[in-house]
């Protein structure tokens, strides 16, 4: 099991959807916070998941305002590059880009692989951090080779 | 970065009973923040946005570091570390945040900051804003 995890572990980095700040907040864990990532990951996804409630009510209304959008995608990306998440971050840096070009449609199109992203990060790290807990304290403190 | 390898780098830090304020909109990096200056052993208060630093600091409340982040609703980094510098606030203020182009990381230094680091702040960003601002025990 122990295997499973470093395996589930070394591929969230292999494909890209964490960086080297995940590791920095892995090793603050400690006796008193031993889960301190996965509490930090779930403060993540309960923020973005307003984030994205509240910029798809904004594309419904169908009127783009650009400093609004950009305004929620800044705190989205500054949240994302806090836990690591880079490939979200990433798609949140080209959503930022459409704004200032006043692209809707780059927008409303980046802003749907965005969520794709979110969403597979939100089931990859819940099936890591599950396995996680399994396997003992140990294995999450390891770098991937 | 073991508890051995930051009183290294820091002598006498866990003795120095060093404050913090946190100030912040995000409940993500509030949390990380805390968390790395308990790491490094300074006692920290959290606020979400500049109105409620100067608020606190109104109130009598004094900290010898600041960890203040630049876009916060209502009063943001900029304003607030003005408005603490108008006051004669003289606690040490880091500026910590995303934006990094040299124009607005000008005009948030010209606010009256002391140090300022990109996010995200890890271990050896802090360590690195102690060393600058001096914040280490001399026995």
């Amino acid at each position: 099991m122990q295997r499973q995890v470093a395996l589930i572990k070394q591929s969230l980095f292999d494909q890209g959807y964490l960086d080297e700040q995940f590791m920095e907040l892995e090793e603050l864990q400690d006796d008193a916070n031993p889960n301190f990532v996965e509490e930090v990951s779930a403060l993540y996804f309960k923020d973005s998941a307003r984030l994205i409630n509240n910029i798809d009510q904004a594309l419904e209304r169908g009127s783009f305002d650009f400093n609004r959008l950009d305004s929620y995608m800044h705190q989205f990306k500054g949240s994302s590059t806090s836990i690591g998440a880079s490939k979200v971050k990433a798609e949140c840096t080209t959503f930022r880009e459409y704004c200032r070009a006043g692209n809707a449609e780059g927008c409303l199109r980046t802003f749907q692989q965005l969520k794709k992203e979110h969403s597979m990060l939100r089931k990859k790290l819940e099936q890591y951090f599950q396995l996680a807990r399994q396997a003992g304290p140990k294995e999450t403190a390891r770098r991937p080779k | 970065m073991t508890r051995n390898q930051i009183a290294e780098e820091l002598p006498n830090l866990a003795e120095s009973k060093l404050t913090a304020l946190v100030v912040d909109d995000s409940f993500v990096n509030q949390t990380i923040h805390q968390k790395l200056l308990n790491r490094l052993g300074i006692e920290n208060d959290v606020v979400t946005n500049g109105k409620e630093a100067v608020d606190v600091y109104c109130s009598g409340r004094n900290y010898d570091l600041i960890l203040m982040d630049m876009d916060m609703p209502i009063m943001n980094g900029i304003q607030a570390t003005k408005r603490l510098r108008e006051m004669g606030i003289e606690s040490k203020i880091a500026g910590v945040t995303t934006r990094a182009n040299e124009g607005e990381k000008k005009e948030f230094m010209e606010a009256g900051l002391n140090d300022f680091q990109e996010k995200p702040l890890t271990i050896s960003k802090l360590l690195s804003i102690l060393h600058k601002l001096n914040f280490y025990v001399q026995t």
